[in-house]
């Protein structure tokens, strides 16, 4: 399948039942040669453990800082990633492509 | 998230079901929708829609932002006739991720022998078909060029969802094959439903060259369904 959707959310589901809090990651909408269709999904955990991928890795630190946010504050971010250029701590894609991704809390 | 689900939807995919959870991305409001009974509203045709699609997508609905998230259950491939192309085509469409399937009543056909590793079903189409889960999913081919063994295969198929019907026979066997369906009271909409003769046009030769056809035209209905 193209979107394989792996066991992030079963995943999600064990650590939620362990006690941890979790934020899910969605791939919402791509633009251009995105490396992840839409539906794709990264679940992460308070203290960061995370699995699945939203990116070929090129957002996925980003994505992670802002799901612990998620998770502290319970409130759904919308985030939007375009193509990487050369100013300094900046965070995007190589591929030229754009993607939006939707960060919320599991509660 | 509500983590009820969450835990909903790690449940039917357990069980093989295709489901789509729909999440208003304003407000955070979330539908989770079994596709094969899908409510016959905007957002349940919407979701109906991408599910048969296998794609996920955002889409507004009462001017509202949504995202569908589809989580199908695999592609099903029904072979009827455990003849000799169903033996690449079985495992080439299993490479391919399908859930495959060889129905045949012939036991000197449909053998472990020859289909090692598979689904076999030694019972009559219509009878088999019958007890088997047809949807938005499922993709069935018919191999035998015998009406008795197809056509109520294809019966089957054309009364269900299925997203591709293929039958294997020349143009002149398929023509004689509209007939009969025709007088068994299926309209030209329901008959055009079927890709006869099977396959696209690669001008595939041999027992496994066909398979490739048809297993690139199957791939192609899934993929591009709006395609003509």
């Amino acid at each position: 399948m193209i979107t394989d959707h792996d066991k992030v959310l079963e995943t999600a589901k064990d650590w939620l039942a362990q006690g941890h809090q979790v934020a899910l990651a969605t791939v919402t909408k791509t633009w251009g040669s995105a490396p992840r269709p839409a539906g794709s999904q990264l679940a992460v955990r308070a203290d960061q453990t995370f699995i699945g991928s939203v990116s070929g890795g090129c957002v996925e630190g980003a994505v992670i800082a802002e799901a612990v946010d998620t998770i502290a504050d319970g409130k759904p971010r919308k985030l939007s990633f375009g193509v990487s250029n050369d100013q300094a701590w900046s965070v995007g894609l190589a591929c030229g492509g754009q993607i939006d991704i939707y960060v919320e809390r599991i509660d | 998230m509500n983590r009820a689900i969450l835990e909903a939807l790690v449940a039917a995919r357990d069980k093989g079901l295709s489901v789509v959870l729909a999440t208003r991305l304003d407000t955070g409001e979330e539908h989770l929708i079994d596709v094969r009974a899908a409510p016959k509203t905007a957002i349940g045709e919407a979701a109906r829609v991408a599910a048969t699609r296998d794609k996920s997508a955002p889409v507004e609905i009462d001017g509202a932002p949504w995202f569908l998230n589809v989580f199908n259950s695999p592609p099903t491939l029904y072979i009827v006739g455990a003849v000799h192309i169903a033996q690449p085509l079985s495992q080439m469409a299993a490479l391919a991720g399908f859930e495959v399937t060889v129905i045949d009543p012939r036991t000197a056909f449909a053998t472990n022998e020859r289909f090692p590793q598979l689904h076999l079903i030694t019972a009559w189409p219509d009878e088999a078909l019958a007890d088997l889960p047809m949807d938005h999913r499922t993709a069935v081919v018919t191999l035998t060029h015998d009406p008795k063994l197809d056509d109520p295969a294809l019966i089957a198929a054309l009364r269900s969802d299925a997203f591709y019907v293929g039958a294997l026979g020349s143009k002149k066997t398929h023509a004689a094959r509209i007939e009969r369906l025709k007088a068994a009271g299926f309209d030209d909409a329901a008959i055009e439903r079927i890709h006869g003769p099977v396959g696209l046009n690669i001008g595939a030769v041999s027992p496994a060259e066909i398979p490739v056809s048809i297993l690139g035209q199957i791939v192609e209905r899934m993929r591009k369904p709006d395609a003509a």
